[in-house]
């Protein structure tokens, strides 16, 4: 189980709270179906998905991705306990929707560089392990329902 | 997995801005990988890792310094590295998954610095180099 100190949570809570959760999200999941064109298997139904200007304007990736990083949010209020606030998702994840894990850790190390990008020099690298913690934590936690 | 002429454009007009602060882009990954994943010290029994260790510079230095040399060969980087290549086969034999925790580390670095330029294209770009460079490396293992 993913331990995490005060001044980790602290460090995660404080920076999550500077996040736009909608805009990160459609960011997240955009740059995942561009960098990592494979994954745009789960998205059939998207429309166009055709070229990186057209995922990212995307209303349907914009708005996946805004559900998927609120969940998120989740994770960041219940640190102590991913593996119980993820057990429905991740079989959902498993029996429905037929993802595999490797992607989730795609997703995280996604969020990390846009995370990067958007705080700049606040987000050192103490910070990075911190949240590197958290979605790694978040992977595990989704896949642990597998069968 | 080849770069299209885009992407090759893409890195080479990026890595002039870049370059222009490669030594600190350097240290600030390794910075960045020795925290994130500890287990990658334990290549650098011989480092005073700290921050800011005149050892993490160098070295940093040296990392970005054969980035850049792949770059300036982007049309063959496998004969850019090739020396590295054997070095890391034979002498250093980094575990191949370390490479892609490098290259992470790298990318949330650049990203870091240079926000407004690492567009999604420009990310997967660099993505995909960073994974030819990391082949590259350790295409003589075994």
């Amino acid at each position: 189980m993913v331990h995490f100190t005060a001044e980790e949570k602290a460090a995660i809570t404080g920076l999550w709270g500077k996040v736009n959760v909608e805009e990160a999200g459609g960011e997240a999941l955009g740059r995942l179906l561009v960098v990592y064109p494979w994954t745009q298997r789960f998205f059939d139904n998207f429309g166009n998905l055709s070229s990186p200007s057209a995922i990212m304007g995307n209303p349907k990736v914009k708005a996946h991705g805004k559900k998927v990083l609120t969940s998120f949010g989740d994770a960041v209020k219940n640190m102590d306990n991913l593996k119980g606030t993820f057990a429905k998702l991740s079989e959902l994840h498993c029996d429905k929707l037929h993802v595999d894990p490797e992607n989730f850790r795609l997703l995280g190390n996604v969020m990390v560089i846009i995370l990067a990008s958007h705080f700049g020099r606040e987000f050192t690298p103490e910070l990075q392990a911190a949240w590197q913690k958290l979605v790694a934590g978040v992977a595990t936690a989704l896949a642990h329902k597998y069968h | 997995m080849s770069l299209t002429r885009a992407e090759r454009t893409i890195i080479v007009s990026m890595w002039g801005k870049v370059s222009t602060q490669a030594d600190i882009i350097g240290t600030e990954a390794l910075e960045r990988l020795f925290s994130s994943y500890p287990q990658t010290k334990t290549y650098f029994p011989h480092f005073d890792l700290h921050a800011g260790s005149a050892q993490l510079r160098a070295h940093g230095s040296k990392v970005v310094a054969a980035v850049g040399d792949a770059v300036k060969s982007i049309d063959n980087v496998a004969g850019a590295l090739s020396k590295l290549s054997e070095l890391h086969a034979y002498v250093l034999r980094v575990d191949p998954v370390n490479f892609k925790l490098l290259s992470h580390c790298l990318l949330v670095t650049v990203a870091s610095h240079f926000p407004a330029d690492f567009t999604a294209d420009a990310h997967a770009a660099w993505d995909k180099f960073l994974s030819i460079v990391s082949r590259v490396l350790t295409e003589k293992y075994r």
